[in-house]
């Protein structure tokens, strides 16, 4: 794998960020959003990977105000403001939770298990929340 | 090598600081340089000098001071997760209206720019959480 | 690749996305509650041991130790490390990737 080089001459790194937890019960998807926004300034090579319950915060249809709770699943569709446009959905994680591309609030790329376990493979830096 | 450390929890709730500890120090005391800590979610709570666990067991806050004075590392506490829970140094204090502050030595709070920069500039960046 | 996996397989799904999604030749280092997961005559030795075919699977010790894990009773073929190792396992893969 070669280094590319930002604009400026900076590195440029494959980062990927994992989301595999549900949203509201937990803050863990609010807040890995939140690196990946500030991420964004550092130009590097993004994707964001969604399995297990991670498919849940692509969720539409998010109402949250009887919970009392910052809805944030719009700023999914922001992602692309901030060029961050490789998203992806494992299928086996859709399925079982019985999910189609039309439940999504954003167009993702639905991946195979091996189609995953490639991309994963290909990138420089792995960030789990 | 060139180690970049990611804490997501809290001290003692979880085994993700005992651990990202243990990693750290074995890497620093293999000759490894680690370029940063950094305490996101929960793990935030690492950095509050405040804590008084008991006499017989460890003290993760204590200790990661030590870690940091001994090997002088960078231990940093995301702002906007110290925001939310409450971790407060002078600066933020004066920023936000605070009457106390609570940062444990050699902590200190920053953006998450500095996340990005530790994944860019190590060579691994390892993430210990839940 | 270096995979962790940290909790327990009784507890949740992560060992079993990782070992879903863990190309053949990564290492998987299974550390803090994971390491039940390393024990023979569990509900997950088969799966565990099917991983091994192409994957190399380690236990950190420390770990196993502290939940009073008899390392002898570990399934054959996982290799047992101290932090020391953890380090060295990081150091030789290309990245680490947690499962939480």
């Amino acid at each position: 794998m070669t280094d590319e080089m930002t604009e400026e001459g900076g590195t440029v790194k494959r980062f990927l960020y994992v989301n595999r937890r549900a949203p509201y019960g937990s803050i863990y998807a609010l807040e890995s959003l939140e690196v990946v926004l500030i991420g964004a300034a550092f130009e590097q090579d993004v994707s964001m990977v969604f399995i297990d319950d991670g498919v849940y915060e692509l969720k539409k249809g998010q109402d949250t105000k009887a919970i009392d709770m910052k809805n944030f699943s719009p700023t999914y569709r922001a992602l692309e403001m901030y060029d961050v446009e490789k998203l992806y959905a494992d299928k086996e994680s859709m399925d079982a939770r019985g999910l189609t591309e039309d439940d999504l609030v954003v167009p993702v790329e639905v991946l195979s298990t091996e189609e995953l376990a490639n991309l994963m493979e290909e990138q420089d830096v792995v960030l789990s929340f | 090598m060139k180690f970049g450390i990611q804490v997501n929890e809290g001290p003692y709730q979880h085994q993700a600081s005992d651990t990202a500890y243990q990693f750290t120090k074995a890497a620093l005391e293999k000759g490894h340089e680690v370029f940063r800590v950094f305490f996101y979610h929960d793990g935030v709570n690492n950095g509050t000098r405040l804590t008084t666990p008991p006499q017989d067991d460890r003290n993760i806050v204590n200790r990661w001071s030590e870690l940091a004075e001994k090997y002088d590392l960078d231990l940093v506490v995301c702002v906007a997760a110290a925001q939310r829970r409450g971790i407060v140094d002078d600066d933020e204090a004066k920023r936000q209206g605070k009457d106390a502050t609570n940062i444990a030595p050699r902590f200190r709070i920053s953006g998450l720019g500095q996340l990005i920069e530790a994944g860019i500039q190590s060579d691994r960046l390892v993430v210990f959480g839940d | 690749m270096l995979h962790t996996v940290n909790k327990s397989p009784f507890e949740k799904n992560s060992l079993d996305s990782c070992l879903r999604l863990a190309k053949k030749g990564s290492s998987i280092l299974l550390i803090e509650d994971g390491v039940y997961a390393a024990m023979k005559g569990t509900a997950v030795m088969e799966k565990v041991s099917a991983a091994m075919q192409d994957k190399k699977v380690y236990a950190l010790g420390p770990d196993l130790k502290a939940r009073g894990l008899d390392e002898s009773q570990v399934i054959d073929g996982i290799g047992v490390v101290d932090y020391g190792g953890f380090v060295d396992l990081a150091a030789a893969s290309d990245k680490v990737q947690s499962w939480l």
